[in-house]
Parts: structure tokens; C-alpha cells; sequence
């Protein structure tokens, strides 16, 4: 059997797999941060993309656009590196429903406002690596979430390099959560180690 | 006229004086300039990982610490700078998450410097500056023109060096 050496030979079937992946781990999310929020929270179609770290950076305001990102390791049947990443504006949204902020300056989070972001973070990397869970019969176990705030270039290059990946290639799962006015862009990297990707892949019955 | 230069990761370049070169939002990743005074010619490469994999041999050599610095160096030479004259600045290698549980996880920005300084030693080059470690993402520019490095970062301000 062939097996997929790179990130960038995977093709349509893979990409529509993962797509399911994004959609159903969209919509859990959608239900948990509703919860969280307390309001009503609607996900769209997510768009699955493999991308090279510079263009993903691109995409995100470009590197020196300043985010928010929460990084998990994952463990257990797959091993690998799953982050999420918040603009700004998403943040100091989420802060004034949870905590009731008014002023958020992302350049001085409170350890309270950390820690609610990294809550946040936290929902939406266990609604995907659920999502993994339900569709393969995988067990996914994912560490404490860390959280940094800084220039976009600098926290997407990490899970690639810690990966010790071949190329500079990600998974990028982008949906985009309406709740009320805001319509806030949620971005999931997924890092999986080569050997987890194609065996996720054995998993969920797609022929490589 | 002058011109600006972005590198981009993995990547590497050697340009003349007035020019001047930029690398952004270095992570884990370690900028390395080098410059000749006299020559005032100067390159900027961009590295991911400490050293080349000898099983890959296609692999992108500016990738690694260990043959970006030589092509570098190479190049330079080609433009007849001399080694002796050359010195070296560098920048990055942080720790940008600290994971709970795992106190390894993210040293292979302290990998990086530490393989970046092992193959400047090796090639006799010598390390005038640094800005490395810790736990934030830093913009390079580097200026030919008189060898000037600026560091730029989010939360820590911009500093010349």
C-alpha cells in the first residue's frame, strides 16, 4: 500500500475527509461556545486548506499581524499538534460576554482573561479532536492548552517545526461562527505526525 | 537605489551595500546575518531546523543551520569578501509555548542558536551580537550599509544592535 510521505500529496478524497473532520468538530463547537456564551452560535461550511506557513501567515494579516494562539499537543492513537488561532477582535469580544470586560489590551491579558481565552481554545481543540474521535474510533488525548500572544509568523511556524515536518506545509481548517453581529473567523492548524496522518487515513477507509 | 529584500523561511540572501534585507516574525526560527565592513556586503538567511538530514538529500539547504551558514558564506566569498573580515548577528530561537507537562516541548529554538553558534565557530566566524531565546517572535532587518541589525518584536519594543 502507498503511504503519503508529504502533506501536500494528499489529494481531493483526503481533503473532503478532512473537511468532514472541520465540519463536525465546527458544529460541536458551535454548540459548546453557544453554551459558553450564552447566545446563539451558527458555524458555516468550513474551508480545508493545505497551506505553506507563509501563506497561511498571509491569510492571518499577514506575519506581524499580532494573534492570539493555542497550541495543544495530541496524544494517545494520534500523535500531533493542534492550534487554534484568535484575532484580537475575537478575543476582546469573548471577553466582554464572559467576563464583562470593557477595555481588553491584548498586549497586557489579565491571567483572568488568559485564562478564559485559553477556556475558549480549549472547547474548540476537544470539539475537533473530537470530531477525529467520532468519525475514525480513534482515541485522542490533547495536553493543558498553552497560550501566547505575538506576531502570527512566529506562532505558526512551531507546530511544523516541532513536528520535525519535512516540508512547510499545514492543515488549515477555517470556519467562520456568526453569533448576532459579529462574525468571527475561527482558524484550526492540525499537525498531524506523517505516520498518524496516514493512519487516520487507513481508519476512516480512504485508499492511499 | 536601494532596495529592501524579504526572506522568507528558509531562506537566503547576499546583497550590496544601500541594500538592506528583512526577515519577519521569527518563532523558533533563527535569523543569521553576516557582514563584510570593508566589502560592506552582507546576507541574511532565514533557518527552520539545526541540521541538514543526510537521508533527504533534496532537501532546501537553507532550511538548516549547518548548510545555510556555509552557502552563505560561500556566496560572500564569491563576491570577494573575505572570512576574516566577517562577522556575525543573530536572532531568535524562542520558546514561543510553554506546554504544560512537557518541559522539552519547544526547545528546538535553544537547538537551533546553539547549532547556529557551533557552525559559526566551525567556519571561524565571530559572533558579535545576539538576541536570541526567551519567549517572543522577532522581526530582523538588517542594513548593509554599515552592518546595523534592528530587532523589532510585540511586547518587547525594537532594538539596534
Amino acid at each position: 500500500m502507498m503511504s503519503i510521505q508529504r502533506l501536500e500529496q494528499l489529494n481531493e478524497m483526503h481533503i473532503d475527509v478532512l473537511k468532514e473532520i472541520g465540519n463536525i468538530g465546527a458544529g460541536n463547537a458551535a454548540t459548546s461556545l453557544s453554551k459558553m456564551l450564552d447566545t446563539e452560535v451558527n458555524m458555516t461550511t468550513p474551508v480545508v486548506k493545505i497551506l505553506d506557513i507563509t501563506d497561511a501567515a498571509n491569510l492571518l494579516g499577514g506575519p506581524e499581524n499580532v494573534v492570539i494562539g493555542i497550541l495543544s499537543k495530541l496524544g494517545g492513537d494520534i500523535e500531533g499538534i493542534m492550534m487554534f488561532i484568535i484575532e484580537q477582535e475575537f478575543a476582546k469580544s469573548v471577553l466582554t460576554s464572559l467576563l464583562g470586560v470593557q477595555e481588553v489590551s491584548c498586549d497586557r491579558l489579565t491571567d483572568m482573561e488568559l485564562s478564559a481565552i485559553s477556556e475558549i481554545g480549549n472547547i474548540m481543540i476537544a470539539a475537533y479532536t473530537g470530531s477525529i474521535g467520532t468519525l475514525s474510533g480513534m482515541n485522542l488525548k490533547t495536553t493543558v492548552p498553552a497560550i501566547t500572544v505575538d506576531m502570527v509568523g512566529a506562532i505558526l511556524s512551531v507546530p511544523a517545526i516541532e513536528m520535525g515536518s519535512v516540508s512547510d506545509k499545514i492543515i488549515f481548517i477555517e470556519d467562520d461562527f456568526l453569533s448576532g453581529k459579529d462574525d468571527v473567523t475561527a482558524n484550526m492548524l492540525l499537525v498531524p505526525s506523517i505516520e498518524s496522518l496516514n493512519r487516520l487515513m487507513e481508519k476512516l477507509g480512504i485508499q492511499l | 537605489m536601494s532596495e529592501t529584500f524579504t526572506i522568507g523561511i528558509s531562506d537566503m540572501k547576499v546583497v550590496k551595500s544601500t541594500d538592506s534585507l528583512v526577515t519577519y516574525a521569527l518563532g523558533s526560527c533563527v535569523g543569521i546575518c553576516l557582514y563584510d565592513p570593508v566589502m560592506k556586503i552582507g546576507g541574511l538567511g532565514h533557518i527552520m531546523l539545526p541540521i541538514y538530514p543526510v537521508n533527504n538529500p533534496k532537501e532546501n539547504l537553507m532550511r538548516f543551520a549547518d548548510t545555510c551558514i556555509p552557502e552563505m558564506l560561500s556566496q560572500m566569498e564569491k563576491l570577494g569578501c573575505n572570512r576574516r573580515r566577517i562577522t556575525a548577528k543573530i536572532a531568535g530561537g524562542a520558546k514561543m509555548f510553554e506546554v504544560a507537562d512537557d518541559s522539552s516541548f519547544g526547545n528546538i529554538g535553544q537547538r537551533n542558536v546553539a547549532e547556529v553558534k557551533n557552525t559559526l565557530n566551525r567556519l571561524q566566524i565571530r559572533l558579535c551580537a545576539e538576541d536570541t531565546g526567551l519567549n517572543y517572535g522577532r522581526t530582523v532587518y538588517f542594513y548593509t550599509e554599515d552592518g546595523r541589525m534592528v530587532v523589532k518584536s510585540f511586547s518587547n519594543g525594537i532594538k539596534t544592535y
